[in-house]
């Protein structure tokens, strides 16, 4: 694991991270309620997150969804905010591997798990992931707004063996409501990676496999 | 959202230090696992919790899947993608898998955990915007903006004056039909209850179930049984996917040439919680399973439904969505 902060004793010694409110009974000692957010006094929170392979550090208080974390303090604005109520999937990204809406996850809770966001497909020369591509070939979109989520959402859906046909597709890209209906050229673009995906794993095509 | 503490609980022992009210709007501590409805109250301003619990490290020990020759064993932090997906709970107990899989979305799925989908809110749009004032599950004696207000997805199975919220989900319909019990550990130990004692009704709709302070739920056993693979979920909805039921019906059937041995039915999408339909069951016994027989169960699951004006198409759209499901578990090849 990549982490800036060592792990062990020295981080179990604090309960929660509390962000300026009355006081609530804190339950257990320290030690036994084991490794907690730090806070601050202004009740910000030093989190480390890992993210495309980097690990990256932060003050930010404890209520910060993951989504805004990677958008306004990691400068990551891949991900994109649509509903931020886990209703049209314009914020998906992968944790360990798997598709999860990050407007739905506190950033302090994922510390230590892998984030992969869309900026991390490509490859570092620049080389598209087969489902970015995909997306283009197809012409899988039109504004790009709820693209990010699409494509993170559809390499899980080929990783997870739910692309088997059209059908299923379709269902298991229910998830991802795209306002200028694209869904056609979606369905397609999911199909032109597939295979690729599945006869290059090693390549970028891996990234977001756990 | 509010301010708050987090902390996290490594162990059940831990979690069961903590005072929490899961049950209740007003709640000062929550556990948080998937987070797919507390940190979308939260956002609402429903839920106002100071400190929030993360329990997601008991995954570690709790996340487990086993069948075997008593039943299904699930761990309540599995999540509810695992569960769906799996060959054999999908072979052995195809309604716990089907109304897994038709729950939510595959993003959400994989976030949330079995133990939390259970207890998921509902969605009464009502209890979900604090502007409007009067909401008994919110405000205790405020009254019930659903009764006469918009209520076309309300519940007409098990409600009260006091409240008509709808029980959004679709896993605890296929516990209800199937006799699973809730393996729950708290300050006082651990114990085992009906999934049918789990939801608490609607004469206090502001205290949803009867988990105690500290309780988690660890998992869910689900008995074997012979009509447990000849088990379906039927899902009825505005829309194809991606959408809660408006009437659906978990229907098990243990059949002898076409007889009825034993039928299990539970209702979702038209009860205040997660029904089940005891006297249809009971009418079906020692009957051949035909349309007339399913329609004279399915008059009986709805007796006593009362609508509240657009929900009054409920009580005949849950009628044939339990004969459906009926003939549909009949056709099935065993």
């Amino acid at each position: 694991m990549d982490r800036t902060q060592p792990e062990g004793p020295s981080r179990r010694h604090v309960i929660g991270a509390a962000a300026g409110i009355a006081a609530v009974p804190a339950v257990g000692s320290a030690a036994e309620t084991g490794r907690a957010a730090q806070s601050d006094a202004s009740g910000k929170v030093d989190m480390t997150l890992t993210v495309n392979g980097q690990a990256r550090r932060a003050m930010l208080d404890v209520r910060t969804s993951l989504l805004d974390a990677l958008r306004e303090h990691l400068d990551l604005t891949g991900s994109k905010k649509g509903c931020d109520q886990g209703q049209c999937g314009a914020c998906t990204v992968h944790v360990d591997g798997e598709r999860v809406l990050s407007c739905l996850i506190l950033a302090v809770s994922v510390q230590g798990r892998r984030i992969t966001t869309i900026e991390g497909l490509a490859e570092a020369g620049g080389r598209l992931h087969p489902m970015q591509q995909a997306f283009i070939d197809q012409d899988g979109f039109q504004c790009g707004y709820c693209t990010p989520g699409q494509i993170l959402s559809a390499i899980a859906c080929v990783n997870e063996g739910h692309a088997g046909s059209d059908d299923e597709i379709r269902e298991y890209m229910s998830g991802n409501l795209c306002r200028c209906a694209a869904y056609p050229k979606i369905v397609a673009a999911i199909k032109q990676a597939r295979p690729q995906m599945a006869v290059s794993p090693g390549t970028p095509a891996k990234v977001g496999q756990v | 959202m509010r301010p708050f503490a987090y902390d996290r609980a490594e162990t059940t022992a831990l979690a069961a230090r903590h005072p929490t009210a899961q049950g209740q709007t007003d709640a000062k501590v929550q556990f948080l696992a998937g987070g797919t409805t507390l940190l979308d109250l939260m956002k609402l301003d429903v839920l106002r919790p100071e400190r929030v619990v993360d329990i997601t490290p008991l995954k570690a020990r709790h996340s487990g899947i086993e069948v075997g020759p008593d039943g299904l064993r699930l761990g309540g932090l599995a999540a509810m993608a695992a569960v769906a997906d799996h060959p054999a709970v999908k072979r052995d107990y195809p309604a716990i898998a089907e109304a897994l899989q038709l729950a939510a979305s595959p993003q959400l799925r994989n976030m949330a955990t079995l133990g939390g989908n259970v207890l998921q809110r509902t969605r009464c749009p009502y209890y979900r915007d604090p502007s409007w004032a009067a909401c008994n599950k919110r405000t205790p004696g405020s009254g019930c903006a659903a009764i006469g207000g918009f209520n076309r997805q309300h519940a007409v199975l098990g409600v009260s004056e006091r409240c008509i919220a709808q029980y959004p989900g679709d896993f605890a319909v296929a516990l209800a039909a199937l006799d699973a019990e809730v393996e729950l550990v708290g300050p006082g130990g651990a114990r085992r209850i009906s999934i049918l004692d789990l939801h608490t009704g609607s004469d206090r709709p502001h205290i949803e179930h009867s988990l105690r302070p500290g309780e988690v739920i660890v998992g869910f056993r689900v008995p074997a049984a012979p009509w447990a693979r000849r088990s379906t979920y039927l899902k009825i909805r505005d829309r194809q996917s991606y959408e809660f039921a408006i009437a659906s019906a978990a229907v098990a059937l243990d059949l002898d040439g076409g007889v009825v041995r034993h039928a299990r039915i539970g209702l979702g999408g038209m009860a205040y919680k997660p029904w089940r339909a005891k006297a249809a069951e009971a009418a079906l016994v020692g009957k051949p399973l035909t349309e007339d027989t399913a329609t004279a169960a399915a008059r009986l699951a709805l007796e006593g439904a009362v609508g509240h004006g657009h929900n009054d198409y409920k009580v005949e759209l849950g009628r044939r969505t339990v004969v459906r499901a009926l003939l549909a578990a009949s056709a099935t090849e065993v």
